[in-house]
């Protein structure tokens, strides 16, 4: 899948693996949660009204459109999280009293 | 409609207050025919009418209130064909639930004895009611549940029957804060802060938490404090918690509730209230209440605290010392009728009590039973 | 609540000059910040593991960076600093932070709100396309991730901004594919005359657009944006009309957004200050005196989150509003210290209004606005249902409005399309943009995880 970043500088960092959508993906440390799935990706999160993605707008946790979930629930502002190893985010469905 | 000698703005019938009940009471009024001013002094339905939970709910309720609550969930029903829109009621049902005994108990007995008002409860365990609504927590006990209560979108509500009042031929009139009302041998003279002047021969006070200081200056005061509910949202997600839940717990703090709207925000309310501001037209919202809520909420749906607040708010609502609101004819002045102090329930009664009082002001009496809330209990 | 600590509320340019000059007269101020690290908006730092350079980083404008980070650093051991906390609200007892999931009541005899600003935004159709940012995320991403949103972005809206961002992209070889800007060349002429007072600042916008021109970057001025175009959920181009009124197209990956600055007044509204209609700035704002005080005794402002000046103004006001702290609290500060300050401020003020001048707000493009174009991106609620509330359901302000169709009752409060929605009413109701208000704050200023508590 085609990315919406590029990287143009400080590349030789520490890599750092997490998952997202159950795909591993290799970041780098000190990246932002946004950044490390928009170099790989394109889309954060869907619109809860139009069900469209979105991938964030401000990138100084003002819009509050990045947020992302973990596959345990846990929602993380992904502009303003750092990226850990190993973390499993979601972008595609709110695990959200899935059981009824 | 009576023709006037003088310049002033004339009708059959003025209304002070244009929250819900005012509103409301003056649409119906117009199907009985009388012609209506109502003199809101900011915009209709933006008081306690705009800001509520949003919970259209019988059960619990004082019981010689049932009749016009049962009244008032008919006309929700029907809100499209009469006022042309539904202001987002669903009559999702509604459930309240307790963690202790003594709470279950009081359930159990209310169930038996709404039944002669027609309000048909279902008592279930807290494993039967967790097989019905699986987003109910764990500590839940006894739960009552009532099909037929639901909730709407107060935001909407009291200005949808303000401009069907309009369209109705009400004048309804903006902006136009009330600061005397006089009455003279025939009618009352009602002026205004902006210098207007009003006349008719009936007047209803429908000012919300403001209705106290206007009845007392007929020399009908009462036991009343003005206080804020505190409510918060949260953000949207996928719908799907159906019914309207509360707590009954008979500790305060503990008497959280919560719905979720169809477009996925959860709304909530309870616990402590703030003390009301009348001068400045507001209630605080007290942040360390919005902490104390959180636990209890998730109490109710422990899924709940996963999720995040996007917003709190209060508004301004009169309560009468025994909790029951001040509706009927003045016991003092001929031709002065008072819907105010509803004590935190007055959304779903809105469009009954607007009915109501129409049949009241333009006929002289009404089916519903009204005498618990006639002012002279406090005489 | 006199014997309480004094709180400055953000730790940029502002926020730490107020907190040094407190130190100086031997106070212990409350430094809390909602960024993991100190900087602020402009000399926001990149992460511990970058190596970059200050002048890579931060230009012509490195040397204060570098000082500003240095003179916080050297105050950490004096103040109580709270980085990664952001304050959500304001009860009897303190104002309300949090931290994670720890709730935080922290009294104040005096709080300094430094809490900055964001981009002022003019919703276009198609802005809510993955690809589609700010102007200030496009610099954030480059400055504090190394990162470009696009490999070929265009840069739509107006301001100085504009034009650094490019500049910056350019230098770090991601060409923008051209730069788009509403305001007119003759508008922009006016607003120089006021800014002649700060040449150096007004050479540097020039070369870079010399810079970008160079580079065969096409910069248009005095265009009409139509839409930003989007091919499989993502950006692939910008529409616009010329000055001359020719549509135009220009294919691209990203777009960064931005028409100046809008202030972050939320706390402000929450302790009950004052606010008025700044004209030039065509917004509401708490209303200051000029040293920073409001028409709360015991808060005061300072910085872009209450006048919209620049990174220098900030520094300059978050030492003066110190100084009033400390006037007010019976602490002795020297007339000419506060002299000086007022008049470095009064050039900066005039070149302020100068800028406001130049690159006007586009209030007109909400009117024009296609009915179907999302403005507020949270509830996804279009023009259409902000005009409908101005007319069919007669809402004459921005709170009525929201109620009824709920622009700005989203997550984010309204920052990204409250100021738009306004000119959207305001133009549906033919009043002036002042008269349908200004959207209400209510607590929490951020989303507030419903699983934190009280720590005492
Ligand atoms: C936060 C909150 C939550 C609530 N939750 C629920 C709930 O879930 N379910 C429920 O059933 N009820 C609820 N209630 C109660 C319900 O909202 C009220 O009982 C009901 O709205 C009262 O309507 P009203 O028309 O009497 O008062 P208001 O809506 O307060 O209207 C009174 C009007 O009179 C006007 N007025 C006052 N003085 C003057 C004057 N001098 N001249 C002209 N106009 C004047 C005011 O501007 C106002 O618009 C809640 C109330 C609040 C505040
Ligand atoms: C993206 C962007 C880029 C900019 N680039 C430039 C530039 O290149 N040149 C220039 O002159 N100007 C620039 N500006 C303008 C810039 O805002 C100012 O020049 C300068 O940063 C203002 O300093 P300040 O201290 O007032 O605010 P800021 O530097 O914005 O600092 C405010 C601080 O307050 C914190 N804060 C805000 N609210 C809260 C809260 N509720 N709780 C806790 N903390 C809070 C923020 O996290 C932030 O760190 C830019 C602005 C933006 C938005
Ligand atoms: S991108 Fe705006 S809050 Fe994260």
């Amino acid at each position: 899948m085609p990315a919406l970043f590029r990287r143009v500088a400080e590349k030789d960092r520490k890599t750092i693996r997490l998952f997202v959508d159950g795909h591993e993906i290799e970041a780098l440390e000190g990246d932002t949660l946004l950044v490390a799935l928009l170099t790989r990706t394109r889309q954060l999160r869907h619109n809860e009204f139009d069900n469209a993605p979105r991938a964030g707008f401000c990138l100084m946790g003002a819009c509050q459109d990045c947020w992302v979930w973990t596959e345990d629930g846990t929602q993380l502002r992904a502009c303003s999280t750092p990226a850990q190893p190993g973390m499993r985010i979601t972008t595609t469905e709110v695990p959200w009293l899935t059981n009824l | 409609m009576t023709t006037y000698p003088t310049n002033r703005m004339q009708a059959d019938v003025i209304i002070v207050g244009g929250g819900f009940m005012g509103a409301a009471t003056a649409f119906f009024l117009r199907r009985q025919g009388l012609s209506v001013i109502l003199l809101e002094r900011d915009l209709v339905g933006q008081a306690a009418s705009g800001v509520n939970f949003g919970n259209v709910r019988r059960q619990s309720r004082y019981l010689g209130q049932l009749p016009l609550a049962n009244r008032s969930r008919d006309i929700w029903l029907n809100l499209p064909r009469l006022i042309g829109e539904d202001a987002e009621f669903v009559m999702s049902g509604h459930i309240l639930v307790t963690t202790s005994e003594k709470d279950g108990a009081r359930l159990e007995k209310y169930a038996v004895d709404c039944k002669p008002y027609g309000l048909d409860l279902t008592i279930m365990t807290g494993d039967q009611a967790r097989a019905k609504f699986p987003m109910v927590g764990p500590d839940i006990r006894t739960v009552s549940y009532s099909p037929l209560d639901g909730h709407a979108n107060p935001r909407l509500a009291a200005p949808a029957f303000g401009r069907a009042a309009r369209r109705a031929g009400a004048r309804v009139i903006e902006n136009t804060e009330v600061c005397a009302i006089t009455k003279t041998s025939e009618d009352f003279i009602v002026e205004t802060r902006n210098g207007q002047s009003f006349q008719a021969p009936l007047l209803q006070i429908s000012s919300g938490a403001w209705g106290r200081a206007m009845a007392a200056s007929f020399g009908e005061d009462i036991p009343f404090a003005a206080n804020g509910p505190q409510m918060g949202v949260t953000e949207p997600l996928p719908y799907r918690i159906g019914p309207v839940i509360g707590s009954a717990s008979s500790v305060l703090e503990e008497g959280v509730y919560l719905r979720q709207v169809k477009r996925g925000n959860i709304v909530y309310g309870g616990g402590r209230r703030s003390v009301a501001d009348l001068v400045a037209k507001r209630s605080p919202i007290d942040p360390l209440n919005t902490m104390r809520q959180m636990p209890y909420l998730a109490r109710l749906v422990p899924q709940i605290a996963r999720l995040r607040v996007i917003r709190t708010w209060s508004g301004v609502e009169g309560y009468v010392g025994d909790n029951l609101p001040i509706m009927g004819p003045s016991s003092k002045v001929p031709g002065l009728f008072f819907a105010f102090g509803f004590c935190g329930h007055g959304f779903q009664l809105g469009p009954g009590v607007g009915m109501t009082m129409a049949e009241l002001i333009a006929t002289g009496r009404t089916d519903i039973p009204l005498e618990p809330f006639h002012i002279k209990r406090f005489q | 609540m006199a014997d309480e600590p004094v709180i400055v509320i953000g730790a940029g340019p502002a926020g730490t000059r107020a907190a040094q000059r407190l130190v100086q007269a031997g106070l212990r101020p409350v430094v809390i910040d909602e960024n993991d690290r100190q900087g602020g908006q402009i000399y926001r730092r990149q992460p511990e593991n970058f190596h970059r350079t200050p002048e890579k980083l931060y230009g012509t404008e490195a040397a204060k960076a570098t000082a500003l980070h240095t003179d916080f650093d050297l105050l950490r051991p004096r103040i109580d600093y709270r980085p990664g906390t952001t304050v959500w609200g304001v009860s009897d007892e303190g104002l309300m932070t949090v931290c994670g999931q720890d709730v935080t009541i922290v009294p104040f005899s005096r709080v300094i709100i430094a809490s900055g600003a964001t981009d002022r935004i003019m919703p276009v159709p198609g802005w809510t396309t993955p690809g589609a940012y700010s102007l200030g995320a496009a610099q954030i991403a480059l400055k504090a991730q190394a990162c470009a949103i696009g490999q070929k972005p265009v840069f739509m809206g107006t301001g100085p901004l504009l034009y650094l961002v490019a500049w910056q992209y350019l230098q770090a070889g991601a060409r923008p594919a051209a730069v788009l800007d509403t305001s007119a060349l003759s508008t922009r002429m006016k607003g120089l005359l006021r800014m002649a007072s700060r040449a150096r600042v007004v050479a540097n916008g020039v070369r870079y657009m010399a810079d970008l021109a160079r580079a065969g970057v096409r910069l248009h001025a005095g265009i009409t944006p139509r839409a930003i175009e989007a091919s499989n959920n993502q950006v692939s181009g910008v529409t616009w009309c010329d000055s001359r009124g020719r549509l135009r197209q220009v294919s691209c990956d990203a777009v960064g957004m931005g028409y100046g600055l809008r202030s972050e007044t939320q706390l402000a509204d929450l302790l009950k200050c004052e606010f008025i209609f700044d004209p030039c700035f065509t917004q509401w704002r708490p209303h200051v005196d000029r040293n920073g005080r409001t028409s709360r005794p015991d808060v005061y402002l300072a910085g872009d989150g209450v006048l919209l000046r620049g990174a220098d103004a900030a520094e300059a006001a978050g030492q003066l509003a110190a100084c009033a702290v400390l006037r007010d609290g019976g602490h002795s500060v020297e007339d000419t210290e506060f002299t000086q300050l007022h008049e470095t401020l009064a050039i900066m003020n005039h070149f302020g209004r100068g800028l406001a001048e130049a690159f006007p707000w586009p209030a007109h493009l909400a009117g024009a606005l296609p009915d179907e174009t999302v403005v507020c991106r949270c509830e996804n609620i279009t023009a259409g249902e902000i005009r409908r509330a101005a007319g069919e359901l007669d809402a004459p302000e921005m709170n009525r409005a929201k109620a009824l169709t709920r622009p700005g009752m989203g997550r984010c409060q309204g920052r990204m399309c409250g100021l738009a929605a306004a000119e959207i009413l305001a133009a549906a109701r033919n009043v002036p943009v002042r008269e349908v208000g200004r959207l209400r704050t209510a607590a929490p200023v951020k989303p507030l995880p419903l699983n934190c508590t009280v720590k005492s």
